[in-house]
């Protein structure tokens, strides 16, 4: 018997999902997190779920996992020392950096440089060129570089970096550098720009390079612990972790290049989300993940979630795929304040963060946040289900009524304007991802997660106008979802940037054909068969001269005489869609990108009751459409510009087929889903909630 | 006669209540829009001084041409007002001729398209964008002519015409100008790249009208501009005094050996009215360092200049312009006579921001930032590859120190301009027969100072084909001053060695110079000044400085810090050392020039390689003699 096993680990809780392959039966568990050290919970949830399922940690074939431990380095600067050896004359490469200053106009006024990824005292530089035909201009100057390595281990480096100018066209520099900095440092780990990233743009490159070097050992220490504990426990697993694009890798390769980490949590929302809403037909997506200082937000299209070749984290900002999340700083703890200048109602990025936390939760917080309007609206109601936790709401109120006072409105219109401004917050992130991208979001149905996310859904499905709002279940279950149903994934691209004019069709077939093959070999390796795995190919075309290239989907027999011919009219078409413009100007083939993925599992979505199915008490004995059971009491609530009636209903207590009419407040576990006035939500057979306007 | 605008929809709009929230959300998209516009053309243009260096502004303007959001302040004022014709629905109107908009774009290298939002019969707000053209034609590749003495040397002068009439393109219109420009692709690109940024904001303004009502939007951009105004107004009132302050900085030279100007302003305040006078600004040049000064683009930078550290957050806009008065001298430097030479007045746009700052930060020491805006450094080079014939042309801003600040240190080799980057070298040498040998801050450039202004960067650019560069910088001669005890920065430079060895320094601003491979340029640009005494600069932090190589060991002296080369301070020689520079040295002043421009005359020779300027005043007599 062969199984799966997702994991997410949460600030919280620890979701794990174990899932029967060849049944496709699913059992779940839930235990506290274990911050300081997370793989207590992993284990103690794993043995947990397997006795559940009457199975033996032996049993299960593939253990998969979305990890934020790469994110949180960054997040807390907790990385490596990172030692970077350049090319002679390019020693300060991060420290010059692409020079920008955020900020607009005079923003240099007040813009403080953060510290570099890899100290300049870390950072070395050797006599050795590559020109830009990928030609030896410099030999390596050997001798020169085992002294400035030697330097580095005076300077006590815990990573090494090695980052050569034009080492994307030739890295055998690199390679040879990297062999000497194994042998001076046997015992770190050493990073090459050429393998982390192929790819011209010399600060961009050492920039993740270096970023990979920095999450580097604290992701090592992570995977080896963690497998070391899941061993004793007797599993032998294939195991894997979430990349950011929402692939699978295994430990080894993750602790090679843990980069591809850094948006490893949210992707598990995306995929969980996305996995959930397909059961139910919705492929066409806005994802919105709300949390307590941020909101992240992606889009999917036709059931694949938009990809990007850069990777936000914090102030860093470096070029590795990941699913195209985008990040506002506006969450439940995000602050609202009045400038007293300008008498403009601000709310962020500024948060209250976990701690101190919004006033409501009386643990120290007195700045009015997001969390804090919600409750005064009403939305968030004091006494949480299952939390041991009850909201102070005359402090909430207390702590906006200044922010009331200095706009000249009631406390609600003050709340509600705190609510309304962080909305429109996220909805300019949604905006970047849907409109600009030539999306129109009413297109797309929009699923709300996280925290905070069911307590915004509603309004943001307003404002977009996509509907219907989906709320999934238990936001951990979601992530776990997504970490189970993932496929494994190997990638692989080829850096061209040759004009179409120079290139015939076989020159790609060629090109696509080694990419394939590579890619299928990586995941043979990993132990999926080539006949169970599907293949992608994508090609990155531009016009020559413009800096940026549109990915579109190619088929490997289409380079068969015209097939480049149809790529340039599907590039102009993309062009135009997302641009308002083509041009009649040369094409330009950037890269050609190659991804295998493994078989899909064949999990089965939960089935949820219906009243009438049930029969029996307590679902079967009040008559039709009568939730009365499922309300936990009458409550007040502000919308539109007054107060309503509404009611708290319990989601574990719903059933398939119920429609809940707004104002209504659906209150779980680790989530309450607000629905406004002039809404409603369904009940779907999956437990899905579908919130449209009536 | 002012531009007539013709309207199929008579109805006015409605003034109507917008309560502070909705004005708030309608605030945040139009920002939203503005980042749209941007990134539109970002991701679709072509030269690099816009797809890799963002030399391009977009803005969008309420419905009588106020600008709502953006970064100059309005351009459409000047065009309005002068504009002989009348404008439509489709209608899309395109310029490069500063003296058809009272410079609100100041060189015909930038390239504006106006758009009017019709909405149901009505103009209901505008768009707009320039973007800084690589080449547009005349005697010299990059079009920047350091000797032009008139516009008509300086390329393809575009009065407004309408690109779309009644949405109609004018391909005839584009193809004129093409054909007067080196780099027809790029151009073309940019410019619909331009104009597609501007659909953006069309479709944005549509959406919030849509969502709030079109009254709604056109009340909410005037309360918008209302709300600008009063916070500018209590600014003005707290921090700008009756009394008259000045300040004067100067350009070091024109390129043909005179200099320096003199740019002197004025500032006080009458009532809720400041008056910015630049009265005392030296004349109108004769060659192309004038610098055709907007007066809503000035206003823009003194509200922009004086918010910063107060509401970071605000989204500036046209709303206070009452209460700023310019008064620029018709014939000056900053106003001068058609047809004169415009091409490069970078190096005062940049000047102009310095002597803001200085002028702002007087009353207020503590807001009080040194000198840095120096200039735009510009490259501009071109050739034929000499297998192929292939012609290439480049050109590239280069970056400087940042000012120590208040706020802290200059950081190295940054962009004062918002929204710049630089050219990665590896994009350069892909596409360009270069090979960049070195990039990296020059250590000891920033100026000493308890908050240390930036290092300046070193460019070293190895010629792999024939060709000719032109240089465009300025700072090399007057430094780049520090405030409140704050040394001033280290000037540029410009070495040219050739292949032979042979060394020559070349002036801050050059055409023509023709390089063979095997050729090297050294691209010395500025430091920022010091901000702060620097001998109450933590030693510590002096010495981390020299561990890092940002500083050496010489030049941490000038701190009065004492250290090994790997950054350890020897406590008891700084201190010993710092008492001996406190007891020595004269009081300092708010300002560090570093010395008055007659003594910097005197040892420029010594100190540059470079012979002194001669003062613009004997022009007149050089001129007479020549034609005697």
């Amino acid at each position: 018997m062969a199984y799966r096993l997702g994991v997410d680990v949460g600030g919280t809780f620890t979701d794990l999902l174990l899932l029967d392959d060849a049944s496709g039966e699913a059992w779940r568990e839930k235990v506290p997190s274990t911050p300081h050290d997370p793989s207590v919970a992993v284990v103690e949830g794993t043995l947990s779920v397997c006795g559940k399922a009457g199975v033996q940690p032996a049993d299960v074939r593939l253990f998969m996992h979305g990890t934020t431990v790469a994110t949180n380095t960054v997040l807390t600067s907790t990385g490596a020392r990172v030692g970077l050896v350049t090319t002679e004359g390019y020693r300060q490469v991060l420290q010059v950096a692409r020079s920008f200053v955020p900020g607009g106009l005079a923003g240099w006024i007040i813009w403080n440089k953060p510290p570099l990824i890899a100290p300049l005292d870390c950072t070395v530089e050797v006599p050795e060129r590559i020109g830009a035909d990928g030609a030896v201009v410099r030999p390596l100057d050997e001798a020169a570089l085992r002294a400035a390595l030697q330097n580095l281990k005076a300077q006590n480096v815990e990573a090494v970096t090695i980052s050569f100018i034009n080492s994307y066209l030739n890295d055998a520099h690199e390679r040879r550098a990297g062999e000497i900095a194994r042998e001076i440092f046997p015992d770190i780990p050493v990073s090459l720009s050429a393998q982390v990233l192929p790819e011209m743009y010399e600060y961009e490159r050492a920039l993740t390079t270096c970023a990979n070097s920095y999450v580097r050992p604290r992701v090592a220490k992570y995977v080896h612990n963690l497998k070391t504990q899941l061993e004793a426990s007797g599993m032998r697993a294939n195991m894997n972790l979430l990349r950011s694009d929402a692939g699978l890798m295994s430990f080894e390769k993750a602790q090679e290049s843990p980069v591809n980490l850094l948006m490893s949590g949210p992707a598990g929302g995306v995929a969980g989300a996305l996995w959930v809403c397909q059961q139910s037909g919705f492929k066409n997506l806005l994802t919105v993940d709300v949390g307590g200082t941020s909101t992240d937000v992606a889009l999917i299209e036709n059931a694949h979630p938009r990809v990007t070749r850069d990777t936000e984290c914090g102030d860093l900002k470096v070029r590795a795929t990941s699913l195209d999340i985008r990040t506002v700083g506006a969450g439940g703890g995000s602050i609202a304040q009045v400038n007293p200048l300008t008498g403009a109602l601000r709310v962020g990025p500024e948060s209250a963060g976990a701690v101190p936390g919004p006033v409501c939760y009386s643990k120290g917080g007195d700045k009015p946040t997001v969390t804090d309007a919600n409750v005064v609206l009403g939305y968030l109601p004091e006494e949480l289900l299952g939390g041991a936790m009850k909201l102070d709401r005359p402090a909430a109120a207390a702590s906006l009524q200044p922010l009331a006072d200095s706009l000249g409105v009631s406390l609600q219109q003050a709340a509600k304007g705190v609510y309304d401004i962080v909305n429109e917050n996220m909805m300019g992130a949604l905006r970047l991802i849907s409109v600009q991208q030539g999306y129109d979001p009413r297109e797309f149905a929009l699923v709300a997660f996280g925290g905070a996310g069911p307590l915004h859904a509603n309004a943001l499905g307003r404002l977009l106008g996509s509907w219907p709002v989906i709320v999934p279940p238990s936001p951990g279950v979601l992530c776990a979802f997504g970490d189970a149903t993932t496929r494994l994934r190997a990638e692989r691209a080829r850096s061209l940037t040759k004009t179409f004019a120079d290139m015939t069709d076989a020159d790609v077939a060629r090109y696509l054909d080694e990419l394939a093959n590579e890619v299928a070999q990586e995941l043979e390796a990993e132990g999926v068969p080539r006949s169970d795995q599907e293949l992608i190919l994508e090609a990155g075309v531009r016009y020559s001269g413009q800096a940026f290239e549109v990915a579109l989907p190619v088929k490997r027999d289409q380079f068969t005489g015209n097939g480049l011919q149809q790529l340039g009219d599907a590039f102009d078409a993309e062009h135009l869609r997302a641009f308002t413009f083509k041009l009649d100007a040369d094409r330009e083939l950037v890269t050609l990108r190659a991804t295998a993925l493994g078989k899909a599992s064949n999990i089965q979505a939960t089935q949820l009751p219906t009243r009438a199915a049930k029969g029996g008490w307590p679902f079967g004995k009040k008559k039709d459409g009568d939730l009365s059971d499922a309300i936990i009491r009458n409550h007040r609530l502000w919308a539109d510009g007054e107060e309503h009636d509404a009611v708290i209903y319990d989601r574990a207590k719903l059933r398939a087929g119920d429609k809940i009419n707004g104002p209504a407040i659906v209150s779980e576990m680790d989530s309450t889903t607000v629905i406004l006035p002039g809404h409603a939500a369904e009940v779907d057979s999956h437990g899905l909630l579908l919130i449209r306007p009536v | 006669m002012p531009a007539k605008i013709i309207e199929t929809n008579q109805t006015p709009f409605e003034r109507i209540a917008v309560d502070p929230i909705t004005l708030d959300i309608i605030e945040n998209a139009l920002r939203n829009a503005r980042t749209e516009m941007d990134a539109t053309l970002f991701r679709t243009a072509m030269s690099p001084g816009i797809r890799e260096q963002g030399d391009a502004f977009p803005l969008i303007a309420e419905k009588d041409g106020r600008m709502i959001v953006g970064q100059f302040g309005s351009f459409l004022d000047g065009f309005l007002k002068g504009y002989n014709g009348a404008l439509e629905e489709g209608d899309v109107i395109w310029l490069s001729d500063p003296y058809s908009c009272e410079g609100a774009i100041s060189h015909v290298n930038d390239w504006l398209i106006i758009m009017p939002i019709f909405r149901k019969g009505r103009v209901i707000s505008w768009a707009l964008h320039f973007g800084h053209q690589t080449d547009v034609g005349g005697k010299v590749p990059g079009s920047l002519p350091t000797d032009a003495t008139s516009i008509y040397q300086e390329g393809i002068r575009i009065p407004p015409v309408k690109l779309y009439r009644k949405g109609e393109f004018q391909e005839d219109i584009l193809r004129l100008v093409l054909a007067n420009t080196r780099m027809t692709e790029w151009c073309r690109a940019d410019l619909i790249a331009i104009v597609a940024s501007c659909r953006i904001a069309e479709r944005r303004v549509n959406e919030i009208c849509d969502r709030f009502g079109d009254d709604l939007y056109v009340s909410a951009c005037q309360d918008l501009l209302a709300r600008n105004r009063r916070a500018m107004a209590q600014l003005i009132q707290t921090s700008i005094s009756t009394e008259k302050l000045t300040f004067e900085d100067y350009i070091c030279d024109d390129g043909r050996g005179f200099g320096p100007y003199k740019i002197k302003a004025t500032m006080w305040r009458e009532g809720e009215k400041v008056i910015l006078d630049w009265e005392g600004t030296d004349p109108q040049s004769e060659s192309s360092i004038n610098f055709y000064l907007n007066e809503n683009m000035l206003k823009m930078f003194f509200g922009v200049y004086m918010i910063m550290v107060f509401d970071p957050q605000i989204l500036f806009n046209d709303g206070f312009y009452d209460l700023v008065e310019v008064r620029i001298p018709q014939g000056s430097l900053l106003k001068p006579d058609f047809p004169a030479a415009l091409s490069c007045r970078t190096h005062a746009l940049g000047r102009i921001f310095d002597v803001l700052g200085a002028l702002l930060g007087q009353r207020a020491p503590e807001f009080l930032n040194a000198a840095g805006f120096s200039s735009s450094p510009h490259l501009m080079l071109s050739g034929r590859y000499r297998e192929t014939g292939k012609y290439y042309q480049l050109f590239q801003i280069g970056f400087g120190g940042i000012p120590g600040r208040p706020f802290g240190d200059g950081a190295d080799g940054h962009s004062l301009w918002p929204n710049f980057t630089n050219v990665p070298n590896e994009f350069l040498e892909a596409y360009f027969p270069l090979r960049i040998e070195r990039y990296e801050s020059i250590p000891d450039s920033g100026g000493a100072g308890k908050h240390r202004g930036g290092n300046g960067i070193r460019i070293s650019y190895r010629f792999l084909e024939p060709g000719m560069f032109a240089i465009h910088d300025d700072r090399w001669f007057i430094k780049p001053w520090g405030v409140n005890g704050g040394d001033p920065g280290e000037r540029s430079r410009k070495i040219l060695v050739r292949a032979n060895g042979a060394t020559t320094i070349l002036p801050s601003k050059c055409d023509d110079i023709a390089v063979q491979p095997g050729d090297l340029l050294h691209y010395d640009t500025w430091g920022g000044g010091g901000w702060g005494d620097p001998l109450d600069r933590e030693a510590d932090l002096v010495g981390l400085d020299v561990r890092l190589g940002l500083v050496s060991v010489e030049g941490a002296k000038r701190y009065g810090v004492v250290c090994a080369a790997n950054g350890a301070v020897d406590l008891g020689a700084t201190e010993a050392l710092r008492a001996a520079l406190r007891a020595s040295r004269p009081a300092a002043g708010i300002f560090n020039t570093g010395g008055d421009v007659e003594s910097l005359r005197a040892r420029c020779e010594a100190e540059t390689g470079l012979p002194a300027p001669v003062p613009p005043r004997e022009q007149l007599v050089a001129h007479r003699m020549a034609a005697e």
